[in-house]
Order: structure tokens, then sequence, then C-alpha cells
């Protein structure tokens, strides 16, 4: 068996190798064909251990990572990681199939395939972790893999600002989750999830299980794209359209689901679990379904249309976590069949929003525009296409024979189901639940007639441009294989059920019996679904005929209320905060600056070493004064208080010169030949560094000597607590004496000057820093220089 | 105006070499005697200023055609490296060695790790110095 790290590290390593020939590689043609065998075979393996996933077994692998914190690669794959790796791997070769077709040469196609890779690596670590933590690391670099893509035409602006709403959104939510597993790893006191369902018992109870279920949810609702963080997938449509139909829409915004899904065992014995998910997910399906269905943009219905059916597939995770509930017995398929719906239901929106985006990927490709406003009759020329969009919309709507039929319907027997289950104690707002997923679900009836109808029928646009013909057979090959399994999986759903959707449901119910979980049936006879479903025809097409009265109730929405509106103030609030805040203390005086830093510097060693009780005064065992040194101190405080007084700069600069080459001449009498050393080449270095300075100050005369007393009193406190601290250094109150590494310097580091075996040796991490910082410092000053002339350069790079 | 700093010049030539020797020596001192890398790379530097005060920007860069950034950049990627290269032998961060070699004439000689870390330092020193002076002294021209 292919071991599970392979099969992560794969696409890293394949993406790491398309950096290093990204230069070759730039003028092949179609280098999508490189990339492609590695989902493909991954595909392939997958498919081969499918059988023994479905007898019931599992694999876990353990890498160590950061053994100290007991952090590591814990990997496991079950029926639930599953379903996810074969989407993965499986979309994701019909989507790079695609792409070869899809983006010509000169569009930097090295660097898609490379930020496609990573994706798709991190999104195999995030369903295949078993560690809390690298589950999160895996998560984050699916956030930042997703930020590059929907970045990938950085020049637009509209692209660049869908990144940042995604990457804030999604980041947000991250951080939140990783929050939920630390808290949760408090209270369990492990990191695996596996081992956190087995001992689920020990935790159940825990006053911390509502937050670390918010915080957890947060996550997993930002990155599904759910009410109210739904806002950024709209935004993410700005990626090439492939990387829509595989991250934004199959995979990636499927993590949060597989998220809820995979947490069900440890949070659904929780009533507010199920609560937020199911009402998140029903106002999430209302919404978005609402909206979709008055974009003019294809590319946005769709993503609206994503976000609604995230939404359905949220709400039957938390109709499903019921029968885990305490005050619903197991042994019931009521709740459990919503799990079965869910997961069908996510396979199947997977097939048809997939041909649904590689359709309109196509028609922006030959006719320049996704605009329904501009589109029409394109019936004529794009036979093909319009069959692929009509199955892909007909089966998004719920109509037979396609897939979505089958969990369209099973969604409405959990939602009709919900009543049963009597969890305000008010029995109205359990019947919403039906009403909601009824109306929820004639929007989505509309909008997937507007989708075929505006585009393939209506009035024959105006040729504009672009080529009015059928796509290139390369481009049709992947819509139309997602376009045949919708149609397959609606005549054999068992196939599916048995070997891919049972094992996943038992990794979310490790109790649950066989018999428990029903297998799937096409047709259930008159019962109120189809009843409903029939409904939603019927009063779709009415609503349908009259589209252009309907559509006035979307001025009852205001933007200024919107959710759009809300992060884009507080973009433009926080960004004026922080600019009020920094331009209260970035006063460009250096004066002040340095004030800052002997103020925070006095205020917060005295402080510590008062609340240490490390002072000290004494001055027992110091060297003897000779005369010398005291005409030596004399003539450096007379040269102190002269800098003060002296009226021209050159002099306070040759002055300071001279107490640096006197506290040189101290060092030399206290036997420190290293600190005389250095200190005699340090002072003359600044010297002279002075001196070149000084070129640039501006004319300067001392009119009359006057004080001022807070800088005088930031200079006396610095002096006091520089002497203190030196003093109080010596006493050795706070640390042990380090003496003895003095004398045993050359043993312990072959060396016999002291000075230097600290740098050297037993210091050496900190002179390495220092090294580093000195570095950093000296290209600091070199860019600030060479770029000050260049001050009218652009300051809005927006074209 | 221009000045007559013959004296200067001629003086400057020799003791640059001085300086240069002292800088190596004392480079190489630094582990038993007053020296090391530190001061090695300061007083290095200090023989190219002596050079750029006497004579003009141009000159030492004539004279010495070398990027100063580069030198600061390799010097802190050699301390970087020395840092990390014990881990290789399953050795703690930084950690240094050193061997004593008997050499038949010159007598004992001690190879230590903590050279090639000083070689860093020096070189840092010396390259920040440098940059920040050349910059400076640049735009004042």
């Amino acid at each position: 068996m292919l071991s599970i790290f392979f099969a992560i590290s794969l696409p890293f390593l394949a993406a790491f190798l398309l950096i290093i020939f990204a230069k070759q590689l730039t003028h092949v043609q179609r280098i999508g064909w490189f990339v492609l065998p590695i989902p493909i075979l991954l595909f392939i393996s997958f498919l081969f251990i499918i059988p023994d996933i479905a007898s019931g077994q599992t694999f876990q692998d353990k890498l160590s990572w950061i053994p100290t914190f007991d952090i590591h690669f814990l990997t496991n794959i079950d029926g639930l990681s599953m379903i996810f790796g074969l989407l993965i791997t499986g979309i994701g070769s019909l989507v790079i199939f695609y792409s070869i077709y899809y983006l010509s040469t000169e569009q930097a196609v090295v660097r898609f395939y490379i930020y496609l890779l990573l994706f798709m690596g991190s999104m195999l670590g995030v369903v295949f972790a078993d560690h809390l933590m690298s589950l999160y690391v895996f998560w984050e670099l699916t956030s930042i893999s997703s930020f590059l893509l929907i970045a990938f035409w950085y020049q637009r602006k509209g692209s660049r600002d869908g990144a940042k709403k995604a990457l804030l959104i999604t980041v947000f939510g991250g951080l939140a989750m990783f929050i939920g597993f630390l808290m949760l790893h408090q209270i369990s006191g492990t990191y695996s999830i596996r081992e956190i369902i087995a001992s689920i018992d020990t935790i159940k109870e825990h006053p911390l299980m509502p937050y670390i279920i918010i915080f957890i949810l947060l996550g997993a609702f930002t990155k599904s794209a759910q009410f109210p963080f739904h806002i950024w997938l709209p935004g993410a449509m700005e990626a090439p359209t492939p990387v829509s139909a595989y991250l934004h829409s199959a995979t990636m915004v499927k993590a949060g689901i597989y998220i809820v899904a995979r947490f069900t065992p440890i949070f659904a014995y929780e009533t507010i679990w199920f609560i937020l998910v199911s009402t998140i997910g029903l106002t999430t399906l209302f919404w978005a379904a609402l909206t979709a269905i008055r974009q003019v943009d294809l590319k946005a219905l769709l993503a609206y249309s994503t976000v609604s059916q995230l939404g359905l597939i949220m709400t039957l995770l938390g109709v499903g976590a019921l029968s885990l509930h305490p005050s619903v017995s197991i042994q019931s398929s009521l709740y459990t069949q919503a799990i079965v719906a869910a997961l069908f239901h996510l396979v199947n929106h997977s097939t048809f929003k997939g041909a649904l985006f590689m359709v309109i990927g196509i028609i922006d490709y030959r006719i320049g525009t996704r605009d329904l406003r501009r589109l029409g009759g394109l019936f004529a020329f794009m036979p093909l296409s319009f069959t692929i969009a009509v199955i892909g919309s007909f089966s998004m709507a719920g109509l037979p024979p396609f897939n979505g039929f089958l969990s369209k319907e099973m969604f409405f027997t959990a939602m009709l189901n919900v009543k049963q289950f009597n969890f305000f104690s008010v029995e109205g707002l359990a019947s919403l639940f039906p009403i909601v997923a009824w109306i929820a679900s004639l929007f989505t009836f509309i909008y997937c007639m507007l989708l075929i109808f505006e585009t393939f029928f209506g009035p024959k646009m105006e040729r504009t441009g672009g080529k009015f013909q059928e796509a290139s057979f390369g481009m049709l090959i992947a819509p139309s294989i997602l376009a045949i399994l919708v149609v397959l999986i609606f005549f054999i759903p068992n196939v599916l059920h048995n070997y891919i959707l049972r094992p996943a449901v038992y990794s979310i119910y490790p109790a649950i019996t066989d018999d428990l979980i029903e297998p799937i049936q096409i047709w259930h006879g008159f019962n109120t679904e189809i009843m409903m479903t029939i409904g939603i025809i019927i009063v779709g097409l009415i609503i349908y005929y009259f589209k252009d009265q309907f559509m006035k109730i979307y001025t009852l929405f205001p933007y200024s209320l919107s959710f759009n509106n809300l992060y884009s103030n507080s973009l433009k609030w926080s960004d004026k905060g922080a600019k009020i805040v920094t331009q209260f203390y970035m006063t460009r005086f250096l004066r002040h600056y340095l004030a800052y830093i002997f103020i925070v510097f006095v205020v917060l060693l005295s402080s510590y070493m008062y609340y240490l009780n490390a002072f000290s005064f004494s001055l027992n065992g110091d060297e003897a004064m000779t005369p010398f040194v005291w005409i030596i101190i004399a003539t450096i405080g007379v040269a102190g208080l002269t800098m003060i007084i002296v009226p021209s700069r050159l002099a306070i600069i040759l002055v300071n010169g001279y107490i640096g080459f006197a506290i040189a001449l101290l060092f030399v009498v206290f036997r420190a030949p290293d600190l005389a050393l250095t200190q005699l080449v340090v002072e003359t270095i600044t010297t002279t560094l002075f001196l070149l300075c000084f070129y640039f100050l501006p004319k300067w005369s001392r009119e009359r000597f006057k004080l001022d007393w807070s800088r005088f009193l930031i200079a006396i406190s610095v002096g006091v607590t520089f002497t203190v601290v030196a003093l109080s250094v010596k006493s050795g109150r706070l640390f042990d004496s380090i003496v003895h590494y003095f004398e045993d310097a050359d043993i312990l580091a072959g060396g016999s000057n002291i000075v230097n075996t600290i740098l050297g040796d037993f210091r050496a991490f900190d002179t390495m820093l220092e090294v580093i910082v000195l570095f950093i410092a000296g290209i600091g000053v070199y860019t600030l220089i060479k770029y000050k002339t260049m001050k009218g350069a652009r300051k809005n790079e927006n074209k | 105006m221009k000045i007559n700093d013959v004296i200067l010049q001629s003086i400057s030539k020799i003791v640059v070499f001085i300086i240069l020797t002292l800088a190596l020596y004392l480079f190489f001192a630094g582990h038993h005697a007053p020296g090391g890398g530190f001061i090695g790379g300061l007083v290095l530097a200090s023989a190219f200023v002596l050079v750029l005060l006497s004579y003009d920007i141009e000159s030492l860069q004539k004279g010495i055609p070398i990027d100063f950034k580069i030198i600061a950049a390799t010097g802190a990627l050699i301390v970087l490296i020395s840092g990390f290269a014990p881990l290789l032998f399953g050795k703690l961060f930084l950690y240094q060695t050193f061997l004593s070699v008997h050499i038949p004439v010159y007598g004992e000689l001690e190879l230590s790790t903590v050279t090639f870390f000083e070689l860093g330092v020096a070189l840092t020193v010396l390259g920040v110095v440098m940059t920040i002076i050349l910059s400076i002294s640049k735009d004042v021209a």
C-alpha cells in the first residue's frame, strides 16, 4: 500500500520540481501534461484501497515533528477522508486536464500549476491529518494557496481585492479554529482526533465545550463560506475558471463541511452544535439562493449557488448530528440518513457544479463575456456545451434523471424529520425547516432556469468578437466526464453508496450498525417529497415567467446594509484608525523617538529590577581608584559638561570623541585590552561617521543655554539606571556567578581569551543574532539613503 | 576648493598596509590574546575608511572594486551556516570544537571551528560599516 505521507508530499514535491525547472519550462507548450499524471496516479492508488476501506479498515501513519510538544504528523484514512481524497484527486485530474486547453502559455502557467499542486498537497493533508496541529497547518496552507490562485491575474484590481478578502476571512476563521483546537487539547489531553473521539465520554460534559464549538465552527463556516462569511466566495471568482471549479466549488470550500463531519462524533452531544450548524446552514441556503437569482455574471451566479449548496450540506450535517444527541436514540435511521444525504450531495455537487463551471469557462473563453444581459441564443453554436449545461443545472435544480434529484429528495426527507425532534420545545420552529428548505429550493430552480434560458436561448446576441463556435474537443472532455457521472450516479446510486458513502458514515458514527444505513432509492412513490418537487417546478415556472416583477424585491435590500459594505467599511476604518494612532507618535523628530526608547528602557528595566528586588549598591571588592583614574574621570566629566554649552556642532562631535577615547584609556588602566581595542576602533569609526553626517545637518547655532526639564530628567534617569544596573549585576543576587566559565574557558572552549570565548562560544547565539541585526541595520541604512532620491515614485500601483 | 593633502596621502599608503596586517593579526590572535572577529573586521574597515578620507570615494572603489553589501551578506550567511552545520553531525546548534595539531617547525597549532564563526562576524562588520559609510559619502558627493 502506498504510504499516506507519500501521497500528501507527492504534489509538494512536484511543485518543488516545477519551481526548479520553471525557467526551462516557460516556453514549453501545455506543461499541464507533466502535471496531470500526479493526481491521476494518486486517484488510482486511492481506488485500490477502496475495498479495504469499504470493509471497515482504516490506515494510520505517524511521523514525528516536534516530539517535545507532542506534535506529530499523524495521518488517518477512513471512509470520510476517502471521499475527499477521491474528490481532490479526481476533480483535480479533470481540472488540470481542462486547464491544459483553457490557459494559454503566455499566462505564466508554470506558476499556475505550482499553486495548484501546492493546494492539492495541502488539501490532501487536511483530509488525511489526524493530528489537530498538522490539520491546522495544512488548513492554513489551503487558504494561502487559494489566495495565490485568486490573485493569479494580479494585474487586475478585482483579483487582488478578492484574494485579500478571501485571505482575511478564511485566516480569521482559521485562527479561531486554532484557539478551539488548543482548548480541545487542554480538556482532552491529546491532539489526535481519533483518540479524542475514543475518549469522548470523559470530555462530554466539560463547561468549555460550547466555546470550543463556537471557535471551531468559526473556522468551518468561514472556509465553507457560510452566512455571514459567504461574501468572500463571489470575490474569489476573479480566479481563472479551472480554479473556481476546483477550489471554490469542489474541494477547498468543502473543507468546512469536512471539519463539521469529522468533529460530529465529538460535539454532536451538545444541543448548540445542532442549532448552530443547521440554522446557519439553512440561512446560508436560503439567502445565497435568493441572491444568486439577481446575479448577472454567470460565475457570480454559480458562486452564490455554491454558497447555497454548501449551506444545504451544512444543514444536513446539523440534522444528522441529532442522532448522537442524548435525547435521541441511535437506534433509528431517522437522522443518520441525513448524514448519508449530506455526503451524497457533497459528491453530487462536485460533479454537477464542476461541469457547470467548466461550461461557463468555455463560454467565457469563446464568446469573451459572462454577462447574462449580453449572452443569448448560444444554443445554435454550442450544442454540446448546452447539453452539459442542461445536465448540470437540472441536476442542481433537483430534477430527474440526474443525481441532484436523489439527494434533493433525501434533503426534503431529513427536513421533514426535524419536526420529530422537539429542540426549542416550540412546534412552529421545527416546521420552519421544511418550509425554508422548500422556498430555497424554489429559488435554486429559478436561477438554474435563468442560467440555461438566458444563456442558450432568447435573442441572439450581436457578435462583438470572440469565436461563435463549439469549444475544442479537449476542452469538452472534462465537463463531459462529469456530466456522464451526473447521469450515471442517478441510475446506480448504490454502488457509490456501498463503497464510498457507507464507510464514511461509519467514521462519523463509530457505533452505528449496518441495518441503520438504508440504501438510496430512486423512486419512493408519491410521497410528500415528490409533491414538494412538483410544486417547485410549477411555482418556479410561474415566477420565471413573471421574473421582471420578481426582480423588484431586490430593491428592498440597500447596499449599505449588506455584509460586503460592512467588510469594506471595517477595512477602511481599521486603515484610518491605524493612521491616526501611528501619526500620534510618529512625529518625524528623531529626538522624540530617542525619548520613547529611553523612557521605555528606564521604566521597564528599573521597575522590573525593583520587582525582583535585585538592586545592590555594594562597592565591596572593587578595584582601588588611583589618582590617575580620578583625573581621567574628571576630564570626562568636564567634557560632558562642555558638550552642553559649546556653540558649534563640530566641537560637540570632537568632545564626544574625546569621551570615547578616555573611556578606552580607562579600559587600559583596568587591564581590559579587548574592550580598549574595541572602544578605540569603534570610536574612530563613529567619529568619522558623525563627521560625514555632519554635512547633512541644517545650519545651527546655540543662542543661549536653556535647561529643558523633561530632557534633563530623561538624561539623568538613563544615567542612573545604567549605573545601578552595572552595580547590581556584579552583586550576583539574581543569578549564580559565572566566573567559573572564565576560569575554565581554555578547557570548555579551547581559548584563553575569555572575551572571545564568550562572544564565539558561550554566548555565540547572542553574537549570531547581533550579526544578523547589524546586517539588517546596514541594509536598512543603505536602502533609506539610496531610495531617498526616488521620492517621486508611483504611490499607487493600481493601473 | 582643492585641499593639498600630499602628506596625508603618502602616509596613508604605508599606514594602510600596517593597519591591514594588524587587522589580520587581531583576527587570528583572538582566541588566546586580545583580538577576534569583531575587532578584526572593524580594523579592516578603518583601513578602508582611511583610504576614503585621504583620497576620495572614486579612488577607493577603483582600488577595491568590491560590493560591500555582498561582503556583509556573505558574513551573515557564514555565521548562520556555522550555527546550523553542527546539527548535521548530530551536535547542538552553534556547537564549536577545536583540534590541536603539531606542526614540526612551527610547534603546536590549534585549529578551531570558532574561526569560521569569527570570519562571518568579521565580514559582516566590515561589510556593514563600509556600506553605511560609502552610501552616506556617496550622498555627499
